[in-house]
């Protein structure tokens, strides 16, 4: 009989010091399928949901990509091996096998689209946030449960809209990420309507996850978890909720006025006086294109920082828990992190010199825009300096981290020319801006995703990923990541413009010898070789994607709740953690980095360990 | 598993949750609105002189509806307070008033659209204007084939601007106008594409009548069904209605600033 017993897998909340006595409401029926899986309030669910759908949208966004980069490098080329079911799944856009200019648009438009919107804001903020933070923070879920479940599913109802706009007739929107009016209006087809209500579905969905993200913070902290002892990634993420709260909504009122251009044909966005293929439009006109650039840039470039908080949040707790170190400059950081936030609502226009808005409206921007450098700044000099004197574990998450930090350097550091309005105005619309937000958002914050993956993936599974493979992976990806975007700042430099379907094969000097400032052939070259690295960085992935399926049933099984030797309370959990989180509730008496502390036995003492003294101590705190 | 301070506050934020949660999402409401009061800002100021309009509006029905709206928020705080002295029978006098009062501004309000989409102004081939309200087309009326005519309820001007400012009563009476087809270039409604002063008024105002319209049914929803949390947790209830409460007060600002934007200047 006791055999028998002991088949089943102990119940970890048994094994608590106060027994079932606190569980009693527990139910203990196993919730079917869809309740578990699709319908859940768990704020674990959830952020795993929000993670696994935003990778597939990553890996077809990175799709999209490689097509755009095979028409770049072979303008007008058939694409090879699946160019005949381009042909048959998209029609006449595609005919041949070969990308037309309308085609290599959407392409464009939607890359953008679906990298940002779809990728990695849902997987930085809603995915990690979602399973992360309420877990650091030691609450037993978020404070909004439904509307956690609202939010994921008007997320994955934008996306169901982004996709199906690819085979309605004419597909998916060609107007750019930015969807400029007027162009997003006269383009005569229905691509840029389905856009924007996928998009005012996806900022109902941030909407929604970031009320609940502030609430939860504010209001879910364990007994003794004041501000200053959440961990940085909480910080980061509180931050990136307010400017998701405050920034989106403007988007959403553009996005609503530019719906009501392309389907009630009024003029908001629409100078008078316009003609469409040299005939002037049935329109009233009276509106006024920049007022739409404004109110995009007003959310898009806190956008930016909504992607590299969250990611800047990963890469602290990972190098905190691989330099056995506190974090160096904690309060620097969070300073740092709440100016950023404050700040990103005022350097919008700096995307705008182009556009004559006038140079006193530049002047300003281009100082605060030198402003916001100082914090991003001090944030990755105190990365860099935690690393000082640490006995450093590298692991495949902690080679991530590191990457990022020169990654990011990079991208942000390229940036200073383009905030600049005079060199700005060289630069702009070139391969060099391509080059460097990319490398802000690809090799800087995707790196710290992989990092933030590999890194709790023990928690939600029970077992570790594969070392070797995370080391290929790594490696690859690092290699490959360089070989794509640096050649672009050397492109962009000598002049080649983005958005072009050909190529540029138009501006080189082998088609236009005697023009001032043809593309010469080493510019060309860079092309394909930037296409068989992009090759390559997919090939990378591969084992990133066997490794992620595989490690969940064949991974190695991890011998404690704490494998990292963790400090924060997400680690102070079993494994993986049930609903509701914590076996007894924790109760918070140090800081969020005490990592290597004299005199105690481990190398890390944990948030809610009690002092060792007989009767815990609890300061600060107002339960 | 239960989630901690969704009744009782949190006593160092003096809050609980869904009182946060309604504050932060009013916090993006009030952002979402901005946007779009900047756009009419700009759209204003960018306006070719004296092409932006005045008077269009009826000021009269917008006053009736400002204070219907005021009144709502009255009787909304009443229905709260009914709750906290745990007085349903007054709760539900209070809050039916409030629906009422709702849906009365929205009648209005639609009787508001359907004038001005009933209002034409119509391009004469001679280059002048006639512009009212349609009291009938003829039954071969086709712009296309030039067929058939088309009476209106207003008055025909020689240029475009004479019909921007309407504060002022204008000199001759409205009169009943025929026009034939075939006299005329074109013919537009006062629909949201007819002007940018139009389609910032229906979006504006229809988003509005939007938060209208889901506040209503919020409410309704707890006036109807709301007596079992009454009786089995009359705290949540109250917080309940405190926090919808917020969301409907915050609804009947955004008309105290859209009544002026619109209709008085």
């Amino acid at each position: 009989m006791e055999t028998f017993v002991q088949q089943f897998p102990p119940f970890r909340e048994a094994a608590a010091p106060h027994g079932h006595d606190d569980h009693g409401h527990h139910e203990h029926h196993e919730p079917g399928f869809w309740s578990k899986y699709i319908f859940s309030t768990d704020h674990k669910v959830i952020g795993i949901q929000y993670g696994f759908v935003a990778l597939c949208f990553m890996q077809f966004g990175f799709c999209l990509m490689m097509l755009m980069r095979w028409q770049i490098a072979h303008p007008g080329m058939p694409v090879p091996l699946i160019g005949h079911w381009l042909e048959k799944i998209l029609g006449q856009p595609a005919a041949g096998g070969a990308i037309s200019p309308d085609l290599y648009n959407s392409f464009g438009a939607m890359h953008g689209t679906i990298m940002v919107f779809l990728g990695v804001v849902p997987l930085a903020f809603a995915a990690f946030g979602n399973y992360v933070v309420p877990l650091m923070i030691g609450a037993p879920d978020m404070c909004f449960p439904r509307v956690n479940m609202a939010s994921f599913h008007a997320f994955f109802l934008g996306g169901v809209v982004m996709l199906v706009s690819f085979f309605i007739p004419g597909g998916a929107a060609q107007a750019g990420w930015t969807s400029y009016s007027p162009l997003a209006t006269t383009i005569p087809t229905n691509g840029q309507a389905f856009w924007l209500v996928g998009m005012v579905l996806l900022i109902t969905s941030s909407l929604l996850g970031a009320v609940n993200f502030i609430a939860t913070i504010i209001q879910l902290r364990a007994p003794g978890m004041t501000w200053m002892r959440m961990p940085f990634f909480v910080w980061a993420q509180f931050v990136t909720a307010f400017i998701l709260l405050l920034a989106f909504p403007p988007l959403e009122a553009a996005g609503v006025l530019q719906l009501m251009d392309n389907v009630a044909h009024t003029s908001f966005f629409l100078p008078t006086g316009l003609a469409i293929g040299g005939q002037l439009a049935d329109r009233s006109g009276g509106g006024s294109p920049l007022l739409w650039q404004h109110l995009f840039w007003f959310l898009g470039h806190p956008e930016v920082y909504v992607l590299i908080l969250p990611a800047m949040g990963i890469v602290g707790e990972v190098i905190a828990n691989n330099t056995r170190k506190p974090l160096w400059g904690y309060k620097s950081l969070v300073y740092s992190v709440l100016f950023v936030g404050f700040l990103s609502f005022i350097v919008w226009a700096h995307h705008m010199y182009m556009t004559g808005m006038g140079q006193k409206i530049a002047t300003f921007f281009q100082t605060t825009t030198m402003i916001i450098s100082i914090p991003s700044v001090i944030i990755l000099t105190c990365m860099f300096l935690s690393l000082w004197g640490g006995s450093i574990r590298i692991n495949t998450p902690m080679l991530f981290a590191l990457g990022f930090l020169p990654m990011f350097g990079i991208g942000g550091l390229t940036g200073l020319p383009l905030g600049l309005a005079a060199s700005d105005l060289y630069l702009h619309d070139t391969y060099y801006i391509i080059a460097h937000f990319h490398y802000v958002v690809a090799p800087g914050t995707i790196f710290a995703l992989f990092a933030g993956v590999y890194f709790w993936f023990p928690k939600m599974t029970g077992r570790r990923m594969n070392e070797f493979w995370g080391r290929v992976h790594f490696w690859c990806s690092f290699t490959f990541m360089n070989i794509v975007f640096m050649p672009m700042f050397a492109q962009g430099i000598k002049g080649m413009l983005r958005r072009m379907s050909d190529g540029a094969v138009n501006y080189s000097a082998a088609r236009v010898p005697n023009a001032i400032d043809a593309l010469p052939g080493t510019v060309m070259e860079l092309n394909t070789w930037i296409l068989w690295a992009a090759i390559a960085l997919g090939i990378a992935q591969i084992p990133f994607i066997i490794n992620l399926f595989w490690s969940i049933g064949h991974g190695e099984k991890v011998n404690s709740d704490n494998p990292w030797g963790a400090t924060t309370l997400d680690w102070q959990t079993p494994t993986p953690p049930p609903h509701g989180n914590f076996a007894h509730e924790p109760i918070v008496v140090r800081g969020p980095y005490e990592y290597s502390a004299p005199g105690h036995a481990t190398d890390f003492t944990p948030q809610d360990e009690p002092e060792s003294s007989a009767a815990p101590i609890i300061p600060g705190t107002h339960h | 598993m239960e989630i901690p301070y969704t009744i009782q506050i949190r006593p160092d934020t003096g809050l609980y949750n869904a009182k946060l949660g309604i504050w932060l999402f009013l916090a993006s409401e009030v952002m979402l609105f901005g946007g779009l009061f900047s756009a009419y800002i700009l759209l204003r100021v960018g306006a070719e002189p004296g092409m932006w309009p005045h008077g269009w509006l009826n000021v009269t029905l917008g006053t009736v509806n400002t204070l219907l709206l005021a009144l709502s928020a009255i009787t909304t705080l009443l229905a709260w307070a009914a709750c906290k002295v745990r007085d349903f029978r007054k709760f539900k006098i209070f809050h039916a008033c409030t629906i009422l009062l709702a849906l009365t501004f929205l009648g209005i309000k639609s009787y508001e659209y359907h004038d001005k989409l009933i209002h034409y102004e119509v391009q004469l081939t001679n280059g002048k204007f006639a512009d009212g309200h349609l009291i009938e087309k003829s039954a071969d009326f086709d712009l296309a084939k030039k067929t058939g005519t088309v009476t209106l309820h207003g008055r025909i001007v020689e240029d475009e601007k004479d019909l921007m400012d309407l504060r002022a009563t204008p000199a001759e009476k409205p009169a009943e106008i025929t026009v034939a087809a075939a006299d005329i270039k074109k013919m537009e409604n006062y629909g949201p594409k007819h002007n940018t002063f139009t389609a910032i008024y229906f979006t504006l105002t229809g988003l509005h009548a939007l938060h209208i319209l889901g506040g209503t049914i919020v409410i309704f929803y707890f006036w109807a069904f709301g007596g079992a949390m009454w009786k089995s947790d009359p705290e949540r209830f109250t917080n309940r209605i405190e926090v919808s409460g917020l969301f409907w007060h915050f609804v009947d600002l955004v008309w105290i600033f859209l009544f002026p934007v619109l209709y008085l200047t």
